[in-house]
């Protein structure tokens, strides 16, 4: 009870076309995130779906069913808001409650359903209060409930995490994970942090400049980008990029290796160079480091390794883990 | 708090510039009602004098109770002012919520077109104002002052409601779509109760116009049954002499109702349901 079938979606503000014909399936009870820097049409695409916005052309289909002319209350979908987006003169209860009145359910439903929903994000205390009297993580939880009371065939999240501070995110962001499980239900959520779309997903939708990148799962973006936007998008510190002519890589453009797939010796390794910075982040250890070869690398090391700025090093990568990349930028496959 | 701002010396001269600024607005309002418990010759004798037991006298406000229908201006001011306001708000804020929130061809052409009454005063037309009630029989009514006054004092309740309402939250609204809200439903329970203190500006803005006219009621609607309190007071003043009692006791009389209506609106200035909202 949840399917989403995107076909050729493309829409233009006046004579900016925002997304470029997107297509996409989303099966039943997937967690799908729409990850991409900011303006690249992530958030447009979502409000399409939700039917907010009207598609320039294509055909949105929730579970088979053309969508497009249906207007946003009867897609049968819910949606999560960054800024919340609570009704201010409604208690938490009929801020819940709100959508199942406006389509004519019976009070004794309403009620049981609300009462489900506030067990599940341990609301009971504050159904009576208005929104003012919360705090920004309770918000959120109402929102979310808001959405789960709806018992909708689709869950938009539109960067739900954003406002919150960094303990709440993690936090909330497992209770989304917990819920997705609890509920078996098809989501969709948009988000420019690519640790929520690592950590959530199902299949992550990178995009970029209205059209879609790449789409796989987390690890398969995080182990085969399928080219130079997603290697450089999806992973923290970010790949370093190589000319391939100055490492005489034969046939490719660009190199590409991970941070984490370096390793670091004072005795020797395919490329020397001098420690510019590093970061003690007690877990991880990031050496930036410049070589001839290559200009500045990042590497990042586990544990703690007492690497000081100026100090003479060798960096070896890991040869199976070489991305390389042809003159367009696409990935070229076997290595 | 910042240095310079609790600095007494700084703060006191904000006081006393504020202080100044109260005693010049409030004077006229003063000097109107002091004179208007006075007799006429103490009126004249020293105007500045505050009544004495001697000076003392009610002589203007039962001229004015007892001379024409009073009551019945009173009823004409606020039945004009009120029904203009009410009007002003409702067809302003629409007007507003459909310049912020759609987007259509010409929207911006429209939004200048509808404020273009800011620059340019009504009283320009009153000739073509004139001429057009005549022909549709509404000289010497009340609706005639009720239209134009709601022409007034759209433009200015556009042009302030529609840039509040480009505030409210694009999320709320959406929110509201989401659960089945109609447009009409957004507008009137989620957008409205937002811009409420905006909504109290403007009331304050277009009333005080209106109650003060004396233009409009003395072209369009100069008859008995119709005349404003402003229009009647001015039957105290004449050409060669003016009943002075009379026609400070009316102006007393006639500052009370608008001060009941701008202590309402300003309550709801104050009050800010909004915050905690969104974010």
């Amino acid at each position: 009870m949840g399917s989403l079938q995107l076909t050729s979606i493309r829409k233009a503000f006046g004579t900016h076309e925002v997304l470029k014909g997107i297509d996409l399936d989303v099966k039943d009870g997937e967690f799908v995130i729409f990850v991409g820097p900011s303006g690249c049409g992530k958030s447009t695409l979502l409000r399409v779906i939700a039917g907010l916005e009207d598609a320039t052309s294509g055909s949105v289909r929730i579970d088979g069913a053309e969508v497009i002319n249906t207007p946003p209350a009867k897609r049968g979908i819910a949606m999560v808001f960054q800024s919340y987006a609570l009704y201010p003169h409604l208690t938490v209860k009929d801020n819940m409650g709100l959508g199942l009145k406006q389509a004519g359910e019976e009070k004794s439903v309403i009620e049981a359903r609300v009462a489900k929903a506030s067990g599940m994000l341990s609301l009971d205390p504050y159904l009576a209060r208005r929104p003012a009297e919360l705090s920004g993580g309770q918000r959120q939880r109402v929102a979310i409930g808001r959405a789960i009371v709806r018992e909708p065939k689709l869950f938009l999240f539109d960067e739900p995490l954003s406002n919150l501070d960094a303990a709440l995110r993690v936090q909330t962001r497992l209770e989304i994970a917990a819920l997705h499980r609890r509920l078996k239900a098809t989501m969709i959520y948009v988000t420019h942090d690519q640790v929520e779309a690592m950590t959530l997903a199902d299949k992550i939708v990178v995009l970029n400049a209205g059209a879609i990148e790449q789409i796989g799962s987390p690890m398969e973006l995080y182990n085969r980008p399928a080219n130079l936007f997603v290697a450089g998008f999806i992973g923290s510190p970010q790949m370093n990029f190589i000319e391939a002519g100055r490492i005489g890589e034969p046939g490719a453009k660009t190199v590409g290796i991970r941070p984490e797939h370096i390793a670091l010796s004072r005795d020797g390794g395919t490329w020397q160079g001098r420690v510019e910075h590093v970061e003690h982040l007690g877990a991880d250890t990031i050496v930036y480091i410049e070589t001839e070869k290559t200009g500045l690398l990042t590497v990042r090391l586990f544990g703690e390794h007492p690497y000081a700025p100026d100090d003479l090093v060798f960096a070896t990568p890991d040869m199976a883990s070489l991305h390389r990349f042809d003159d367009d930028g696409r990935v070229i496959a076997g290595r | 708090m910042s240095k310079a701002r609790s600095s007494p010396i700084r703060s006191s001269l904000i006081h006393l510039a504020l202080i100044s600024y109260t005693l010049i607005a409030l004077f006229p309002v003063f000097l109107t009602l002091v004179n208007s418990l006075k007799s006429r010759n103490a009126i004249f004798r020293d105007p500045m004098a505050l009544p004495t037991p001697k000076t003392f006298s009610l002589i203007g406000y039962e001229t004015v109770l007892s001379q024409g229908d009073f009551l019945g201006y009173f009823q004409n001011s606020m039945i004009v002012t009120v029904v203009s306001i009410a009007l002003v708000l409702l067809f302003g804020a629409m007007a507003a919520f459909a310049l912020s929130e759609y987007r259509f061809r010409g929207n911006m052409m429209m939004g200048l077109y509808l404020a273009l009454g800011i620059m340019i005063p009504i009283r320009l037309g009153t000739v073509a104002i004139l001429q057009g009630m005549v022909a549709t029989g509404l000289v010497n009514t009340l609706t005639a002052l009720v239209l134009v006054y709601t022409a007034q004092g759209l433009p200015l309740a556009i042009f302030i409601l529609s840039e509040f309402m480009r505030t409210v939250s694009d999320d709320l609204k959406s929110a509201g779509r989401i659960d089945g809200l109609s447009e009409y439903a957004i507008f009137f329970r989620l957008v409205l109760p937002l811009v409420r203190p905006a909504m109290a500006t403007v009331a304050v803005f277009t009333m005080i116009p209106i109650w003060n006219d004396l233009w409009f009621p003395l072209i369009l609607a100069p008859g008995e049954e119709t005349k404003t309190i402003t229009l009647g007071a001015q039957m105290f003043i004449g050409q060669y002499v003016t009943n002075w009692n009379a026609v400070l006791s009316a102006l007393s009389l006639a500052i009370l109702p608008v001060l009941v209506l701008y202590v309402i609106f300003s309550r709801q200035l104050i009050r800010g349901i909004t915050s905690g909202a969104v974010k």
